[in-house]
């Protein structure tokens, strides 16, 4: 057995080692294109997690690499000339040099040929070829793995500086072109990694795409001068990049298996990087020892176990990443708020999870939220829409659609305002006509199945909604206008606490608002005069419940959604209800739990808006998290998902004797 | 969550007489239901004509598509094929109806594969009833329908015409992912109460050998894919009892277990490991 690793970095000398730790007969041969010292970047990043695994892998190396951590339990974050500080984070950090330095040796030590200044332009001999050559990988072109390799985030530099930072630290420093953001750590006991991060405007506008590589460290060094206590910023080969975010579809293909950076990248702003290529090498090592080398077997092994752990790192990352790049639209929040929506970015820390490490910060955040020292969880702080009080963020009984006439219905059991009456709580009615989603059957059947014998339905076009659906008449504007305003007025006599209008989902006013429906210029001209008629006659909060995106090619995009939602806040509404999609009906949805969060954030810190958001939020930490981080002022959840008891019956299962019988 | 069994009808050579003995078998329990899959390009049997059979020779257990690719089927023969087993089978139907993922079958039927995602949301809209395929008997009562696939779009389909979703296989995480989509899908669109979930599994006891050989040929289409599926078969009673307790944990309503080697004694063992 020979296997032929090319690349020396930490995921091929990792794997090399493994190898011969499971079988001293096997063969292992490391080729390297650069020198055994040449390394870029400065400090990596492990979790505690990781540091198990290493452990268990290889104790040798695990007690080199710890010996020279540093290690920090923190995430300090510097903000509008504050530091916030959030502990139970276990972290530790070790430079790359030296990392590749313990590696190298314990290669030796274990007897792994170890070749430098090698490139590889053909296929090597061997059992198994390995390619761990990095996101620019060579070996990957020498089969065929359906590789993408697409730009991800901002622009971003990475620098070292000899002031030991002594924690993780985010600075965030907004300059006349627009914010910049940088990622320290300490990770020997003279040096930190220190990372600038700014998005394509700001780096445009600062003029970096002229400067050389010196002006450039100098211009980064003057404007963090106060965080890095007046040390220095060192190169090393320092210049200005866009992350590279690699996928492959497969990651072997016949003996060659790709491992590391050469098959995933994930953003570093959420460092793991080196993480996802060691913990490859140790399931790449597993699985050919568990299968007993046989190459076919463990290669599916390796693949099957790696892929979804990949996958989720990658889309944790993916978030994080795009979160650098809008964090100047988070400037108006107050720094505690700021931190936690950090914190929270990428979905994998939540209101509870923090509250479990650092209750210290949760308690800060709550008492913030909540206005006392000692306050409830955020989704049961108080909140004030236009004079009304909202005792918790989930509390707001949906009335379901209800309709302005009888034309306007959805289903014939659609209650009209006439026949409507509102149930008990803090009531939100929703307002709406159906326009050519109207006049279909009930939804206990299905969605969009017209009626046989409907009603006649009207929308800005003549095109029917979905299949065999009915062809739209022109609408009466004056008229619906009319039954707006009177279902409003109606509303304040029965005492409803909040009035929505449904411009979402492709109902009548909805369809308005998309270029996929509706032709006119001025495509806001009807929806708005329905907004300011009906604003004029009821005195509460209004919420406006829209489709920021259209999820669809051609349709309004979130950035149009946004607008959308601006001009409704200039009309007077007090809040928007954010969904997606069902303008058309081959729209093309994003379903997940959580799925509306993100365009809620956007709508809320973009459009400064209140907003309101469901979205299949299911806990009530999914509802403080996304309150406390500022992505929502209120929640609908939807509890339904909750199922944890069933009738003592069900537990019986038929046997097979029981059915003969 | 209930158990069923797939019918051998895509593993080559399956005979009239197997395929009703299995059936039988199958019927007498502890089994809830007979899957079938579909595809048109392989020696597999057509699965409204092994429905149409197996309802002949049962008379407890659902009889399911998982999933038939609509497309391929003009809407009106689609509807009357299904409206007739559901009727021989006195309304024991499950109709799974899906894309597919083969394009080769679309070309082999003759049927453009292009603008098939419009064509399926027809067909469901037309089987849901209420339109005009109401016209096309026997009546279609109580058959229920799935919807497959992974897409934004699959599960907006499946919230808007159909009674529930049909994952297309893999770990227990895979299914509760998608179920949560899918769940998140119903509650978008509007729908009351929950969606049925059913999965489904392969297994393989007396030959896992010619298991593995089975599922790298049918799904050598997929490229690589064809070695993970074959990983994936479930070759022992451990493995099956740990699939099946993973399935119940992600909230799965029906789970379908297909053979890979049709022997009638693959059905006993699964019995066993499932008592």
């Amino acid at each position: 057995m020979r296997v032929e690793i090319v690349g020396g970095g930490p995921a091929g000398l990792y794997l090399a080692i493994l190898l011969r730790r499971a079988d001293p007969s096997v063969e292992v041969c490391v080729a390297e294109r650069n020198a055994p010292d040449a390394t870029f970047g400065w400090g990596v990043v492990f979790s505690e997690e990781t540091l198990g695994s290493l452990r268990d892998a290889d104790p040798e190396t695990h007690l080199e690499i710890t010996d020279t951590f540093a290690r920090w339990d923190r995430v300090d974050i510097r903000y509008r000339g504050r530091e916030l500080r959030s502990r139970g984070h276990s972290v530790s950090a070790i430079a790359r040099r030296r990392l590749l330095e313990i590696l190298q040796q314990r290669c030796r030590a274990v007897g792994v040929e170890l070749e430098f200044g090698v490139g590889v332009s053909e296929l090597p001999d061997a059992d198994l070829v390995v390619g761990a050559d990095g996101a620019n990988s060579v070996v990957r072109g020498l089969g065929d793995f359906g590789t993408k390799v697409e730009p991800e985030g901002s622009k971003y530099v990475w620098f070292g500086t000899d002031h030991v930072f002594d924690a993780f630290t985010f600075v965030f420093k907004e300059t006349e072109h627009g914010i910049y953001n940088v990622h320290a750590y300490p990770y020997d006991e003279g040096m930190s990694t220190f990372i600038v991060e700014c998005p394509l405007e700001t780096w445009l506008g600062a003029g970096h795409e002229d400067m050389s590589e010196e002006d450039n460290l100098a211009y980064c060094e003057q404007l963090f001068a106060r965080d890095l206590r007046g040390r220095e910023l060192f190169s090393n080969r320092s210049v200005w990049l866009d992350f590279p975010k690699v996928t492959n579809r497969v990651w072997h293909a016949g003996r060659i298996v790709l491992l590391g950076d050469a098959a995933h990248t994930a953003h570093f702003s959420i460092g793991s990087g080196t993480k996802l290529a060691m913990e490859d090498s140790i399931a790449l090592a597993n699985a050919l020892a568990r299968r007993g080398w046989d190459v076919d077997a463990a290669l599916v092994d390796y693949e099957l176990e790696r892929g979804p752990a990949v996958e989720r790192t990658q889309g944790a990352a993916s978030e994080s990443a795009a979160y650098f790049g809008r964090v100047g639209s988070y400037t108006q929040l107050e720094p505690i708020q700021f931190a936690f929506n950090l914190l929270t970015r990428s979905g994998r820390i939540t209101h509870a999870s923090l509250g479990l490490r650092d209750p210290r910060f949760t308690r800060a955040l709550d008492g913030w939220f909540g206005g006392a020292p000692v306050s409830p969880p955020p989704a049961f702080s108080p909140v004030e829409l236009r004079g009304v009080r909202f005792e918790t963020r989930f509390g707001l009984a949906p009335s379901g659609f209800v309709a302005v006439s009888a034309e306007g219905r959805i289903t014939p059991e659609t209650p009209t305002i006439d026949v409507w009456s509102p149930s008990a709580g803090q009531v939100l009615l929703q307002l709406g006509h159906a326009g050519r989603r109207g006049a279909t059957q009930p939804r206990a059947v299905g969605v969009d199945l017209p009626l046989a014998d409907g009603w006649p339905v009207v929308a800005p076009t003549r095109r029917p909604y979905g299949p065999f659906g009915a062809v739209p008449g022109e609408p009466d504007e004056a008229a619906i206008r009319e039954q707006f305003v009177a279902a409003g007025r109606r509303a304040d006599e029965l005492g409803v606490d909040v009035l929505e209008l449904d411009m979402a989902h492709g109902y009548l006013l909805g369809s308005y608002l998309s270029p996929l429906v509706n032709t006119e210029d001025d495509r806001l001209r009807y929806p708005l005069s329905v907004l300011d008629a009906v604003r004029a006659v009821w005195p509460r909060p209004l919420s406006v419940r829209l489709s920021v995106t259209d999820w669809h090619r051609r349709g309004n995009s979130v950035d149009d959604g946004i607008e959308l939602a601006r001009s409704m806040k200039e009309h007077g509404a007090d809040l928007i209800h954010v969904e997606a999609g069902q303008t058309v009906h081959d729209d093309r949805p994003e379903y997940r739990r959580g799925f509306l969060t993100l365009l809620s954030d956007r709508v809320r810190n973009e459009a400064r808006v209140p907003t309101l958001v469901g979205g299949h939020l299911t806990t009530i930490d999914d509802a403080n998290t996304a309150v406390a981080a500022g992505r929502a002022d209120l929640v609908l959840l939807d509890l339904t998902a909750a199922d944890i008891e069933r009738p003592l019956e069900a537990m019986k299962t038929v046997s097979r004797a029981e059915v003969s019988r | 969550m209930n158990v069923g069994v797939g019918l051998p009808t895509t593993t080559p050579g399956t005979t009239g007489e197997l395929l009703l003995d299995w059936a039988r078998r199958a019927d007498e329990g502890p089994f809830s239901s007979l899957g079938v899959l579909d595809r048109v390009v392989y020696d597999s049997l057509e699965p409204f004509a092994a429905l149409a059979a197996a309802a002949g020779v049962t008379s407890r257990v659902r009889l399911a598509t998982m999933i038939a690719i609509g497309p391929l089927r003009p809407t009106g023969l689609l509807a009357k094929q299904a409206a007739s087993v559901h009727a021989l089978s006195g309304g024991r139907l499950t109709l799974g109806l899906a894309v597919g993922a083969r394009t080769e079958d679309y070309e082999a039927a003759g049927v453009e594969s292009r603008g098939r995602g419009r064509k399926l949301a027809e067909q469901l809209a037309y089987i849901r009833g209420g339109v005009d395929g109401d016209r096309i008997g026997p009546a279609r009562e109580g058959m229920e329908l799935l919807v497959g696939g992974m897409s934004g779009q699959a599960f907006s389909r499946m919230a808007r015409y159909a009674d529930g979703y049909v994952h297309g296989g893999g770990p227990p995480r895979a299914f509760a992912s998608a179920s949560s989509r899918a769940q998140a899908a119903w509650a978008d669109l509007g729908r009351p109460g929950r969606p049925r979930l059913w999965g489904q599994g392969y297994f393989c006891f007396g030959d896992p050998d010619r298991g593995a050989a089975y599922l790298r040929d049918y799904y050598a289409f997929t490229g690589p894919f064809a070695e993970r599926i074959a990983a994936e078969n479930l070759t022992s009673a451990r493995a099956v009892k740990d699939f099946v307790r993973g399935y119940e944990e992600a909230g799965c309503h029906e789970l379908v277990l297909f053979p890979t080697v049709a022997d009638p004694e693959e059905l006993d063992r699964l019995a066993e490991a499932l008592a």
